[in-house]
């Protein structure tokens, strides 16, 4: 049973759950204009404290799609956080208004504060460098229509893994799955978090960690591709010096098999070059789209519309 | 060779980590004690090479669960009449609530000062807890 639950941690939900939510986003992108009007008069409030182009118009298109009405801020200036209300004042306030809240913020863990004093579902759109479970329920529907499974999958995910949260909710999802294996290629600095790799290790999970693309992109059935941001990080010359480590090109990308498919949560800044885009094997448009019914699905089932 | 008499009712915390006796002292509020303490630090041990001792003059009820969390293998020794009655040895809980703090700039914990802050065991072996908003790891007697 979804509706009414918040959705803070990819984890949150089980392989089952989430199935449930892939088969309705199923039914979306069979007939859409069927569910034209399945939200009529529910209302999403987007409550964005950082900025965000793509979760945010992916999150409205959703709702908007569904016949819903949306409200919300885009940035913490313009609402009443600028006059310094707490995250849980300004939840108890939104949720008196709205049939559901999406929170981007730059703190980690701020949803989960936001579930403990919301009375309807919040979902976590990003959370700082922690987490984000619905690029995760877009990357998992992705991998389902494309690949047809989501078990006995090598992933390889490439860049900035130390800050991407788009990673670590991925990773933590997909280890839920049997027989998937991972690569993690970063640099030393950017190499995910102590708490992800303990969890691999605490499932027995295979995973291996590398320094060169090159090497491993053969072995590869889906490569993930991140983005190096620079707001994640504390002084401008670390960025700088990393920001283009890790670049996809066609060079690479004839290293690897016919059948691997490239994803990233966009935006590109320059790690995979523009000539990939013509690549039946590149796939991450495609999966800003996939997104929008992911986000259609998971609003149906939690507002227990579906 | 420093001496320090023994005490005839009391407690004494031993085999605690060189270094981790003084943040254990504070802890236990024992520099407001009006009663007698004493913090022996860097004492010979063949367990350890190094230890901090701390011995209380006095029978106080404190929190074990809080020693095991600046240093899970410290022993605690109840003397009555100037002999251990009872040794006890303390046991990581499986959750902590505003006993450790979320030292990751990130976390929320940082900026909403309402919010406690909730630690949950997940390596018990390895003595470490996770941060329920922000997933960062504390390790015990590391950090």
């Amino acid at each position: 049973m979804l509706k009414g639950r918040h959705l803070l941690d990819p984890t949150d939900f089980s392989p089952g759950e989430l199935d449930e939510i892939f088969d309705f986003a199923d039914q979306i992108i069979q007939s859409p204009a069927q569910f034209n009007h399945l939200c009529d008069s529910s209302i999403l409030a987007t409550l964005f404290y950082e900025p965000s182009t793509r979760t945010r118009f992916s999150f409205e298109a959703a709702m908007l799609r569904l016949g819903g009405n949306v409200v919300g801020f885009s940035e913490p200036s313009s609402s009443s956080v600028a006059k310094g209300e707490s995250v849980a004042d300004t939840i108890r306030t939104v949720a008196c208004y709205a049939d559901i809240i999406v929170m981007r913020h730059p703190k980690e863990g701020a949803p989960r504060i936001a579930s403990q004093y919301s009375p309807v579902p919040v979902i976590n759109a990003g959370d700082g460098g922690h987490l984000h479970p619905t690029q995760t329920l877009t990357d998992l529907l992705t991998i389902r229509s494309v690949k047809h499974q989501l078990t006995g999958l090598t992933i390889g995910c490439c860049g900035d893994l130390k800050f991407g949260r788009t990673v670590h909710s991925l990773l933590k999802a997909t280890s839920r799955y049997p027989g998937n294996r991972f690569v993690l290629i970063s640099p030393e600095e950017l190499r995910v978090p102590d708490y992800v790799t303990a969890d691999l290790a605490a499932k027995g999970i295979a995973y291996q960690e590398v320094e060169r693309l090159d090497e491993v992109i053969g072995d590869l059935d889906i490569l993930y591709m991140t983005r190096v941001q620079k707001e994640r990080f504390f002084n401008e010359d670390d960025y700088v010096r990393l920001k283009d480590v890790y670049i996809l090109n066609a060079e690479k990308m004839r290293l690897a098999r016919k059948d691997m498919i490239v994803m990233h949560p966009l935006p590109r800044v320059g790690e995979i070059a523009y000539d990939i885009d013509d690549d039946p094997r590149a796939y991450y448009f495609k999966q800003a789209k996939f997104g929008m019914y992911a986000r259609m699905a998971l609003i149906s089932k939690l507002l227990g519309v579906s | 060779m420093l001496t320090i008499t023994s005490i005839r009712n009391g407690i004494v915390i031993d085999h605690i980590r060189a270094g981790l006796g003084i943040r254990m002292f504070y802890q236990l509020g024992l520099d407001k004690a009006d009663y007698s303490v004493a913090l022996i630090m860097n004492a010979a041990s063949t367990r350890l090479g190094r230890k901090d001792i701390i011995k209380i003059e006095n029978n106080v009820d404190f929190d074990v669960t809080m020693l095991a969390l600046i240093d899970p293998n410290v022993t605690i020794n109840v003397i009555e009449d100037e002999h251990i009655v009872r040794k006890v040895k303390p046991e990581l809980p499986e959750r902590v609530e505003d006993i450790i703090k979320c030292k990751n700039p990130r976390c929320i914990t940082s900026v909403e000062k309402y919010v406690p802050h909730v630690f949950t065991l997940v390596n018990r072996q390895l003595g470490q807890y996770r941060c329920q908003y922000c997933d960062e790891i504390y390790t015990v007697g590391q950090d």
